[in-house]
């Protein structure tokens, strides 16, 4: 038995013909926080829901904390906690109402869940809020309720379905705080997410996922160096030549068109390298219009290994080459 | 682990406590029924009662006290049909993923809404028959306390086998829905039949024989046999019509109860075996 909490392998999942995921395989150590990126509809959530047991393994193997996904979902339902994408609170329980029956469902003792809902109240900073209705809760409030109930049952691994979703700037990095402290008690986290900047943020490894494949995993810093060191845009008077001259320098490793401009990708650091670039444009006579220089952001890492932009159905934009911020 | 289903009832329970209109109008729809419809059709059967002369040496109840059995049993049937409604809002809110990812096992959930659905009938049964014997329901007549005490208790076992019946049929096809609207539809089409053809508001003697067999098995008749057993007595007239029941029959009819709420809670079971909530 290794260290991993999650281990999976060929996973696949078909709606009729429809293949939702399609032969996947990521393994999640003990106390990581692993997160799955990719665009809606990409099978992150039918990667979900197979691995917490609501919809049936069909192809694949898969076991979390130990147990058989397909021979023991009980005891995978009993070792893990989850925080859906939807706000699942029923708005007319308490926020105590909540847990205890969080806490009763999955058959947790009296005096247990008594000391438990304390602890979650605290960690969850929900103390004051114990007799509120849900519907009285802010979304914020709402989201680090679900969390704490996730937690509940003291699980192995929680899974955190899109976890900011619909949460304002603010609140989504006090969220994070939280998934972190939690991860820095002892869960371990696997959360699915379509923002760049979270599963950057959060993650200690990051799994790119489309069209229900992995096409990519790795550390985040290891996913963006695939990219090279920089990125630098330039718009000049005759891109064409201008790509043709810089694409033999030696600290350029890539240079692809982007319409009104290119993007060249950097071996070398990037402030060192524009200086050179512009040069010899301008040596061939050709006039520099727009430069910018920027480190790669997740979402270059997103299209670069998908060929297409994460959140933007018009392809052709500057913010295809440096993301949208 | 094995008592997972108190942890639904309680959740429901809740929230039928919570729904302050909720449970006032559940609380005073049946009693509305006994004073308005109770009231008005008894002083037109009476008096069309009154020509048929009396057989001597059977006692005779008047039209209210004939119907009330028939409104606690409607009462019962509207209640546990709409009772799996819960389940139906909570898929729908996603309420019910928390609960089916949960290790709680899936008859639990069945139970858990069953019995709920069963304790809002008790409730509404007690209601109904405290504002009936107010209103000149002759329920109980000459009976000592030890006696009523056993017909209340024979009242509330068919009640409670009646309800559970439905409820797991309105469980089955709430879990199996998707809209509200569908499921409003199916238990709109199915009260006209249940309680039209059956016992629960006039005799169905002058039934044609489709309609009578259709009665003989309707469970809603079962019901009303046994509350008019043990709230009336075996051995009544009411318009014209002499009332003899056997202890073997509402043995019967109970059973009959037992066979529908097994064979309900099969569907149930299976509804919910097959049931993907995401």
């Amino acid at each position: 038995m290794s260290t991993n909490i999650i281990e999976v392998k060929d996973l696949g999942h078909q709606y009729g013909e429809f293949k939702a995921v399609d032969g996947i395989s990521f393994s999640v150590g003990k106390g990581e926080i692993f997160s799955f990126l990719g665009p809606n509809g990409a099978g992150k959530s039918t990667a979900i829901n197979v691995l917490i047991t609501l919809l049936k393994l069909q192809n694949g193997e898969a076991s979390i904390a130990g147990y058989d996904v397909r021979t023991e979902p009980e005891k995978v339902r009993e070792s893990i906690g989850i925080v859906f994408q939807e706000v699942t609170l029923d708005r007319d329980m308490t926020v105590w109402e909540i847990l205890e029956f969080h806490g009763r469902l999955y058959g947790m003792a009296r005096s247990d869940r008594k000391d438990r809902i304390q602890e979650i109240l605290e960690l969850v900073k929900l103390e004051e809020k114990k007799d509120t209705y849900v519907k009285k809760l802010s979304g914020g409030m709402k989201r680090r309720l679900e969390i704490g109930r996730g937690l509940m049952t003291r699980p192995i691994v929680l899974f955190l379905d899109e976890p900011t979703i619909g949460l304002d700037p603010q609140t989504r990095m006090r969220m994070w705080d939280y998934i972190r402290a939690v991860n820095e008690e002892g869960t371990t986290i696997f959360l699915t997410t379509h923002y760049m900047d979270e599963a950057d943020n959060l993650s200690d490894r990051i799994s790119i996922i489309d069209h229900g494949k992995i096409i990519a995993s790795g550390k985040p810093w290891e996913l963006k160096n695939a990219l090279g060191q920089d990125l630098i845009y330039l718009e000049t008077s005759d891109n064409k030549k201008a790509a043709a001259i810089i694409s033999d320098l030696v600290h350029v490793s890539d240079v692809s068109d982007k319409g009104k401009g290119i993007l060249i990708t950097t071996n070398d650091d990037g402030t060192k390298v524009l200086p050179l670039l512009i040069e010899e444009i301008r040596g061939s006579g050709i006039s520099v219009i727009t430069v910018n220089l920027k480190k790669p952001s997740m979402d270059d890492v997103f299209v670069h290994f998908t060929g297409r932009e994460l959140r933007d159905d018009k392809p052709e934009k500057i913010s295809t080459a440096f993301g949208r911020r | 682990m094995h008592y997972g289903f108190m942890t639904i009832y309680w959740r429901d329970m809740i929230r039928f406590v919570r729904f302050k209109t909720l449970l006032i109008s559940s609380l005073i729809q049946p009693a509305l029924w006994m004073a308005f419809f109770g009231i008005a059709m008894s002083a037109n059967f009476d008096r069309l009662g009154a020509s048929i002369p009396p057989i001597p040496g059977v006692p005779e109840v008047q039209y209210l006290t004939y119907m009330a059995a028939g409104v606690i049993a409607m009462t019962t049937l509207f209640t546990s049909l709409f009772g799996g409604i819960v389940l139906l809002f909570d898929k729908n809110w996603g309420l019910m993923r928390e609960i089916m990812a949960s290790p709680l096992p899936r008859d639990h959930i069945i139970f858990g809404i069953a019995l709920s659905g069963m304790t809002k009938s008790f409730i509404q049964v007690i209601i109904v028959m405290a504002f009936g014997l107010l209103i000149g329901v002759q329920f109980f007549a000459g009976y000592t306390i030890g006696q009523t005490i056993i017909a209340l208790l024979g009242i509330m076992l068919f009640v409670g086998m009646f309800s559970i019946g439905f409820l797991f049929f309105s469980a089955a096809i709430s879990i199996s829905m998707e809209t509200p609207e569908g499921l409003q539809g199916i238990i709109t089409l199915l009260t006209m039949p249940i309680f039209f053809a059956s016992n629960a508001l006039y005799p169905v003697e002058a039934f044609p024989p489709v309609l009578q067999a259709i009665s003989t098995v309707n469970p809603l008749s079962q019901l009303v046999n046994g509350v008019r057993y043990f709230a009336i007595g075996d051995n009544f007239t009411t318009m014209g019509i002499h009332y003899v029941y056997t202890t073997g029959e509402i043995i019967l009819s109970f059973s009959i109860l037992v066979v529908f709420a097994a064979s309900m809670f099969v569907v149930a079971w299976w509804s919910f075996k097959k049931a993907v909530v995401t």
